[in-house]
């Protein structure tokens, strides 16, 4: 989905090399055609959550997460699905996750969280097929989803705090790194998510 | 565990990748979709492309080399973004937000910043503020005089000295919201005497934000030495990464196997591109 921030190319790439059909798009027909949903992210939690009310149907999104298709938010995309994002100043997410909230990482460690790191894998799911515990993945982000049910922590990361780095929630999946430019493991996790039934 | 980044820099010039010395001698290197297709083989962490023509012509004009020609940056970012597993920071000619969107769109992963925001230091706050601070990359050039470091403002003409200090430029940088810093010898470009590491060592004591080391690499032993007696989060390099087949690979495992954090060497045997 398009809305005119976020590196919807680079996914698009990552798509297109592994040989999944996929269009960029943020109109109703397009989003009610698709199989699978994915909403990307870089960048501030307020500045994209503005673009996000601007440019999707967001009431038609939030119907086809009801109605069980697979949607996979990366990134800033995963951070969305808050409740509220403090990033700034206190912003309201899409809420698709009630009571979680989008907080800073602690000041302890160098920020933002940027490079390869490892996940340590919290509960089996489909999403991780084929990928093993401790694998890298790359992250660039200062912010994370806090207050998830333990049940839709999927992997932790831990960088000066254990942080959720996959969550699912339903046919909802939220990576907080970037799988598009996570090389094999990426795309093994990409592969993953096209092959999840709605 | 997080992981010590080892950072290909490649410098385009007018359609060109070309090889540095000293910011002022330039050799032609090749096509750049080729040579990012390479490092992405290589499982290269990332990669900075740094656009430093001084014109706005993106073509070679030259038929016999069956290269891609390139209408403008846009169009060479699309290009390379198609080959790139890893994410890309492209930097140079970037003045304004909407620069900015415009490259992040055309498939930048980060953007870097350098003589704008010397120029007008605000825009590295309202970029922060847009796209995130995690995309804002500031790029710093600085020329060693003894003890001092001073830094080095490009301008369009060439560069003039200028005898601010860059560790107060950094913290300035820092506060106004950049992400990361991209910190260079210009001093040290293309000589293959090793990094600035008394520099390097204060400078990623000093800060918060991750700091890439950025010239004077002529062995691998350099970047071990940058790894171990500093605080940087990543280790970047230009020249000796372009002449030595594998070298992201090569690179990465001698650092490995110095009980350095960096991630395991890979490599992609795919097919490459003509």
């Amino acid at each position: 989905m398009d809305y005119g921030s976020g590196n919807v190319a680079s996914v698009k790439n990552s798509f297109d090399r592994l040989g999944v059909e996929n269009f960029v798009s943020n109109e109703v027909l397009d989003i009610l055609k698709a199989s699978h949903l994915v909403l990307p992210g870089v960048g501030a939690f307020k500045a994209s959550m503005e673009k996000i009310e601007k440019k999707l149907p967001i009431d038609v999104l939030r119907a086809q997460v009801l109605l069980g298709k697979p949607l996979l938010g990366i990134c800033v995309g995963m951070q969305v699905f808050a409740e509220s994002g403090f990033e700034f100043e206190i912003h309201p997410g899409l809420n698709l996750i009630p009571g979680s909230e989008v907080i800073e990482l602690p000041t302890k460690v160098p920020k933002p969280h940027v490079g390869w790191d490892s996940i340590e894998i919290q509960k089996s799911h489909p999403i991780l097929n084929n990928i093993d515990n401790g694998a890298d993945f790359y992250f660039v982000h200062s912010y994370f989803v806090s207050k998830i049910e333990d049940s839709s922590l999927i992997a932790s990361c831990d960088y000066g705090v254990k942080f959720p780095a996959v969550l699912a929630n339903n046919n909802l999946i939220g990576v907080q790194f970037h799988p598009e430019k996570s090389q094999n493991n990426g795309d093994t996790l990409l592969q993953n998510f096209v092959e999840l039934i709605a | 565990m997080k992981k010590k980044r080892v950072i290909p820099v490649l410098l385009h010039k007018e359609g060109w990748l070309v090889q540095s010395k000293n910011f002022s001698e330039y050799k032609r290197l090749g096509n750049a979709q080729k040579a990012v297709q390479r490092l992405s083989e290589w499982d290269s962490d990332e990669l900075i492309y740094l656009d430093i023509s001084k014109t706005e012509s993106y073509t070679t004009h030259r038929s016999d080399t069956a290269a891609p020609e390139y209408d403008d940056l846009s169009d060479l970012l699309r290009e390379v973004s198609k080959v790139a597993r890893m994410p890309i920071t492209i930097g140079g000619g970037i003045k304004t937000l909407y620069d900015i969107e415009v490259r992040l769109r055309a498939g930048a992963d980060k953007i870097s910043l350098n003589r704008a925001a010397i120029a007008d230091p605000s825009l590295i706050s309202s970029a922060s503020r847009e796209f995130g601070r995690q995309c804002i990359v500031v790029s710093i050039d600085y020329d060693e005089y003894g003890t001092e470091r001073h830094l080095r403002v490009n301008n369009k003409n060439g560069t003039i000295g200028n005898p601010r200090s860059t560790l107060d430029w950094l913290l300035k940088v820092e506060e106004l919201g950049a992400g990361e810093i991209l910190l260079n010898s210009a001093s040290r470009d293309g000589m293959k005497s090793g990094y600035d590491i008394s520099f390097l060592a204060k400078v990623s004591e000093a800060l918060n934000i991750p700091v890439i080391a950025c010239g004077g690499a002529g062995k691998w032993e350099h970047l071990a030495e940058v790894l171990t007696e500093t605080n940087v989060d990543a280790v970047a390099a230009a020249n000796i990464f372009h002449f030595q087949d594998q070298s992201v690979y090569l690179a990465r495992r001698y650092l490995a196997s110095k009980g350095l954090p960096v991630r395991p060497p890979s490599i992609q045997t795919k097919k490459r591109i003509n």
